[in-house]
């Protein structure tokens, strides 16, 4: 599903240059539910922009869906983003004013889905999120939990190849920060590849497998046991 | 993506921001309005005049005297005492001028004018019966002089509605009320129909007696002031003030037509003199307005540049959810056209309602100037692509991630 082989990211300035990411290679299979964490300056902000197609590696490849993203165009990635990727931001980034239906819509207008099914999927999707009686309020009228719960289903309008959240729950209280994860999970189980990065350790232990960053390079890859047992039991 | 989405998109977004949307707009129809309500006044006023002049008939060529050549200076023209009416006569009565049909001798003077306890200074002119046809005069009360009245040097007058309101007071009847010019008894026989009009050479502030009473009896003098020609149409114009001209330099027995002691001008001179000078004024007006135009456009730029600033984090959002550059600018140029087009639509009704009350206050034709309003609808939406544009394509360039991470 995603595969990084060598990517490297150095940002240059008029006299320094920085090495964000070093070397990075892994992959992630679909169904994957994965959590990068890492210290602030770890580089993992750098790795969700070029996974998210917002940024492109200086050197090295990465593919998604089996396309190679490197290579695009500025157009060839706003497409790119816009069918394979569902964004979850820390700070949710819903259109001001704008209700929540139309916020869900926003991809697939970009896609050029007819009206009546962009309706039809938005509905499906707040309905999902447990959102089915604020459809209609705008973002200001809604709490930071339930906005983050239009931004997910926004993520998932275009029936992305992975979801892509940073730091999902920053900016939310614990008790709703518990509900978004038990949506994650729940998404996990419908089978959707999720890459979602944050600092914080409890967050991380919703995901089947951590990914632990320093310095631009990975220190640590492990299975997550207790996420992975829920997955495995459910399966077998 | 659908232009129709995109417009669906801007106009969402105009209606979310009400107070900037209005403020951006207001400078538009500021700048629209008053090139409107600037030009069409501008316009009407140059109607009114050339109304003016038509109504004294298309078809006229009028002769003045020139003053009289002595040495290297040369009097103002209608000062010289060159024409006489056994010239008018010889005009009207000459089977050379094939192209004249009729002529109106005319002597006048401005003088004072009492009547009771009431006075005013007004255009005194004498004139002969046909002065009323050819000059196209029309009497409302009584009736115009005659020729008996010519004949007898009668003292009669007729007067224009603004002089008898002032000589007599509003709505009062002035056919036969006494007036007294320059010592002489006049008996009011007529009143004449408004042509309107305002300020100087108003012809409704005027006063008309026979020729020869204003001649013998009034101001003493043989000579004519004009000599009002009226030709066989509006085609023979130009032939008629040459055939005129070289019959009057053979009666005063002048050579050299450079040495003339009269000058004859037709309606059409004096009318394309007039709107020359109208239509300097529109443009200027116009020209002052098309500034306020302009202050209208860059106060859109500075708006559409704010508003790209205050949604750097929107913009980087969009183009993080998939929009394509093309898609950004389009968005953000449809905005900015629709604040100037909508400004424009609605300064130009504005304009017209200005330009309408004031020529009804100042009682002018009201003329709606399409060509005004062209320029404007194609200035605003010009304007509104010129100013939007560079907005639009710094909105276009963001970089989705700082975009987002734009505070």
């Amino acid at each position: 599903m995603i595969s990084l082989s060598h990517l490297t990211k150095i940002y240059k300035t008029e006299s320094v240059e920085t090495t964000a990411l070093d070397d990075i290679s892994f992959s992630v299979k679909k169904g994957e539910f994965v959590a990068i964490m890492g210290p602030s300056g770890s580089g993992k902000s750098t790795l969700m922009h070029i996974l998210g197609a917002l940024d492109l590696p200086t050197s090295g490849t990465y593919t998604l869906d089996g396309e190679t993203v490197s290579k695009l165009s500025e157009d060839e990635l706003a497409d790119m983003r816009n069918r394979k990727i569902g964004f979850i931001f820390q700070a949710f980034n819903l259109l001001p004013r704008t209700t929540a239906l139309k916020n869900v819509m926003v991809p697939m207008m970009y896609a050029g889905i007819p009206k009546e099914e962009r309706l039809e999927k938005a509905k499906k999707y707040l309905t999902m999120v447990g959102l089915k009686d604020r459809m209609l309020h705008t973002t200001n009228q809604l709490s930071g939990g339930q906005q983050q719960r239009v931004a997910i289903a926004r993520g998932l309008a275009m029936n992305p190849a992975i979801l892509l959240a940073d730091e999902p729950t920053g900016n939310i209280a614990s008790i709703q920060a518990d509900e978004i994860m038990k949506i994650f999970e729940q998404l996990h189980d419908a089978g959707h590849t999720i890459v979602m990065i944050t600092h914080e350790p409890d967050i991380a232990h919703h995901a089947e497998r951590i990914i632990v960053l320093k310095d631009g390079k990975i220190i640590s890859d492990i299975k997550n046991g207790k996420r992975t047992r829920l997955w495995n039991t459910k399966k077998s | 993506m659908e232009y129709q989405e995109i417009l669906t998109e801007s106009l969402s977004t105009l209606t979310i921001n009400k107070l900037r949307t209005g403020l951006a707009i207001l400078g538009i129809i500021i700048g629209i309005g008053s090139v409107i309500a600037l030009i069409s006044l501008g316009q009407s006023s140059q109607k009114s005049i050339e109304n003016q002049i038509q109504s004294l008939g298309s078809n006229m060529l009028t002769i003045y005297p020139s003053g009289q050549q002595s040495g290297a200076v040369r009097g103002a023209m209608g000062g010289g005492t060159t024409l006489t009416l056994a010239d008018a006569k010889a005009i009207e009565t000459s089977s050379t001028l094939t192209t004249v049909s009729r002529v109106s001798p005319e002597y006048s003077s401005r003088s004072q004018v009492t009547a009771g306890r009431n006075n005013t200074n007004t255009q005194i002119t004498g004139v002969e019966p046909q002065y009323a046809s050819i000059r196209n005069v029309t009497i409302s009360q009584g009736s115009f002089i005659t020729e008996g009245n010519v004949t007898a040097l009668s003292k009669v007058a007729v007067v224009g509605p603004q002089a008898a309101e002032d000589l007599f007071g509003e709505g009062v009847a002035a056919v036969g009320q006494t007036i007294r010019i320059k010592g002489q008894m006049l008996t009011v026989v007529g009143v004449t129909v408004s042509k309107g009009g305002s300020g100087f050479n108003n012809p409704d502030d005027a006063i008309y007696v026979p020729l020869t009473t204003a001649q013998k009896i009034l101001f003493g003098s043989n000579y004519l002031s004009s000599i009002a020609v009226e030709a066989k149409s509006s085609d023979v114009m130009t032939e008629a003030q040459n055939e005129i001209g070289y019959f009057l330099l053979a009666r005063h027995k002048i050579s050299d037509a450079a040495n003339a002691d009269f000058s004859i001008m037709s309606q059409n001179d004096i009318l394309s003199t007039v709107s020359q000078v109208t239509g300097t004024f529109t443009t200027l007006l116009g020209g002052i307005a098309a500034i306020s135009l302009l202050v209208g456009g860059i106060g859109i730029m500075n708006i559409m540049l704010v508003t790209v600033t205050e949604r750097t984090r929107e913009i980087g959002l969009r183009k993080a959810l998939g929009a394509k550059k093309k898609v950004i600018i389009t968005q953000f140029l449809t905005e900015a056209i629709l604040l100037t087009v909508i400004g424009g639509l609605l300064g130009m009704m504005l304009g017209i309602i200005i330009s309408y009350i004031l020529t009804k206050v100042m009682s002018m034709p009201f003329t709606i100037s399409w060509y005004a309003i062209f320029l404007a609808i194609g200035v605003s939406g010009a304007v509104g692509i010129l100013f939007g544009w560079y907005p639009a394509k710094k909105a276009s360039d963001l970089q989705p991630i700082e975009a987002l991470r734009y505070e």
